[in-house]
């Protein structure tokens, strides 16, 4: 059972590290942009408000990282702090919920 | 400089400190050489292991000035440049005297790996044939030349911080019998080496790798069980 | 007795600490970034206010060093991607150094567009 939720938990991880990568690249890009544009934030909101191939985007991307990053930290816990079992992944699968609603806030508050 | 500050790892399983001597420097010295003469003309108590002394057997493995290295093939020139040299046993091993430390850890793991060959073919059977040029026998051709020296182990910051972890040479091992076409446990064997003490608590520090005196990547080998893994996890064989 | 810190002193080892630390920052990062977007949906006074905050120096150089982190993990990322799944190459032990090259790449390029 450990192995088999190991190697789905690794498969998860490369692959939302994949599809961040891509979806990173995007982001960079457009804050770099947006910093060289000089854009302001009333500028940037007129721009992604009612926008709903970057809300799509974006919605994808929170996806993606919701599942990468409390993967990514599971490890960490476990070799930094000794924390192993049933109550760090507990407490992880509650990070990522959290994670998802503020994202979907966020996502919200910017595109809708 | 004609003589080396030789600080040597002193003690048992309850502790120990470094004790200093001052060995005569020679050409072309090893460090074997360096613990051998300490051994023999200054103090007889210190304990410490070798065998073949020619680079093979993998025995004289020790931490020198904080790096893992086999004594016999390690030159002084090679480690020292400021006359000074730091011994100490093996990491990631309970220390069973000085500079001696107890394998068997490491080893209990490589059998907890399934590090073992398990043939389908009996002797009235005919050969079983392995192409050298097949991608498989390729795959693992480096991998096989390992002996089990533990320098990639006690190496390895992953068996620092896991204790259950399996460690990169009895990884390397599964792998190379995932690879060996003869062999007939190789579903078990993933199911063995899978999991949070095994492939997937590897993390690439590729330090097994920079250490392995005969040149072999783990890393490598780790990496090709990750993803046997996953296929067979989403096959369902997992 | 652990590893000595000299036996860490190779690249592959500080490019995994340099992909570990960023991403628990970034992971720590994430949430409040989240919750500061999310006021433009209920209180865009207050988001103003937050904004013109960001504006200092101070924050600005923040955020380049956000851009540097996300940047930092991921080169990082790309390259343990390409070291589990695609064959073996020596060349691969130097993704390390191309990483770190193209992800200050990018912070220059946040930079210089400040």
């Amino acid at each position: 059972m450990s192995a088999r939720r190991e190697a789905l938990l690794w498969g998860a991880q490369r692959a939302s590290a994949a599809l961040l990568a891509l979806c990173v690249v995007v982001h960079l890009a457009t804050m770099i942009y947006a910093a060289h544009a000089g854009l302001s934030a009333a500028q940037i909101l007129a721009r992604t408000r009612g926008n709903l191939v970057w809300l799509g985007f974006y919605s994808i991307f929170l996806l993606a990282a919701v599942v990468h990053v409390p993967i990514g930290l599971r490890a960490v816990l476990s070799e930094w702090l000794g924390w192993r079992g049933a109550s760090r992944d507990a407490v992880l699968a509650a990070f990522a919920a959290a994670l998802a609603w503020l994202g979907a806030r966020a996502i919200l508050g910017v595109f809708l | 400089m004609s003589t080396l500050q030789v600080r040597v790892w002193r003690g048992g399983p309850e502790g120990g400190d470094f004790q200093s001597y001052r060995v005569p420097r020679r050409a072309s010295q090893s460090v074997l050489d360096v613990v051998t003469h300490i051994q023999r003309m200054l103090d007889p108590s210190l304990a410490y292991r070798f065998a073949c002394r020619v680079g093979m057997c993998g025995s004289c493995a020790m931490t020198v000035n904080g790096v893992a290295r086999w004594t016999c093939r390690t030159h002084v020139d090679q480690v020292c440049a400021d006359g000074r040299l730091e011994l100490a046993p093996l990491a990631n091993l309970p220390v069973v005297r000085d500079l001696v430390t107890d394998m068997s850890e490491f080893f209990d793991k490589w059998a907890r790996a399934r590090g073992r060959f398990k043939g389908r073919h009996g002797r009235h059977d005919d050969f079983e044939r392995v192409a050298p040029d097949s991608a498989a026998r390729k795959q693992v051709d480096a991998a096989i030349e390992c002996i089990g020296c533990a320098v990639c182990y006690s190496s390895c910051d992953v068996v620092a911080w896991n204790p259950q972890y399996l460690g990169p040479a009895a990884l390397n091992r599964a792998w190379t019998l995932q690879r060996d076409v003869r062999d007939a446990a190789q579903a078990e064997r993933l199911r063995a080496v899978a999991g949070d003490a095994g492939c997937h608590a590897c993390h690439t520090h590729l330090s097994c790798t920079e250490r392995c005196p005969k040149h072999i990547s783990p890393t490598t080998g780790i990496a090709g069980l990750k993803r046997d893994a996953l296929a067979a996890a989403l096959k369902g064989k997992l | 007795m652990k590893p000595s810190l000299r036996a860490r002193s190779h690249p592959g080892y500080w490019a995994f600490l340099v992909h570990r630390v960023s991403g628990v920052l970034l992971a720590l990062y994430l949430p409040a970034h989240f919750w500061v977007l999310g006021l433009a949906l209920r209180e865009p006074a207050r988001l103003d206010a937050f904004l013109r905050w960001t504006d200092q120096p101070l924050v600005r150089f923040g955020e380049w060093g956000l851009v540097l982190l996300l940047a930092a993990h991921f080169t990082g990322g790309l390259r343990l991607l390409a070291l589990e799944f695609l064959p073996w190459r020596n060349w691969q032990k130097s993704l390390a150094a191309l990483a770190a090259g193209v992800a200050l790449a990018f912070a220059l390029a946040f930079a210089l567009a400040l």
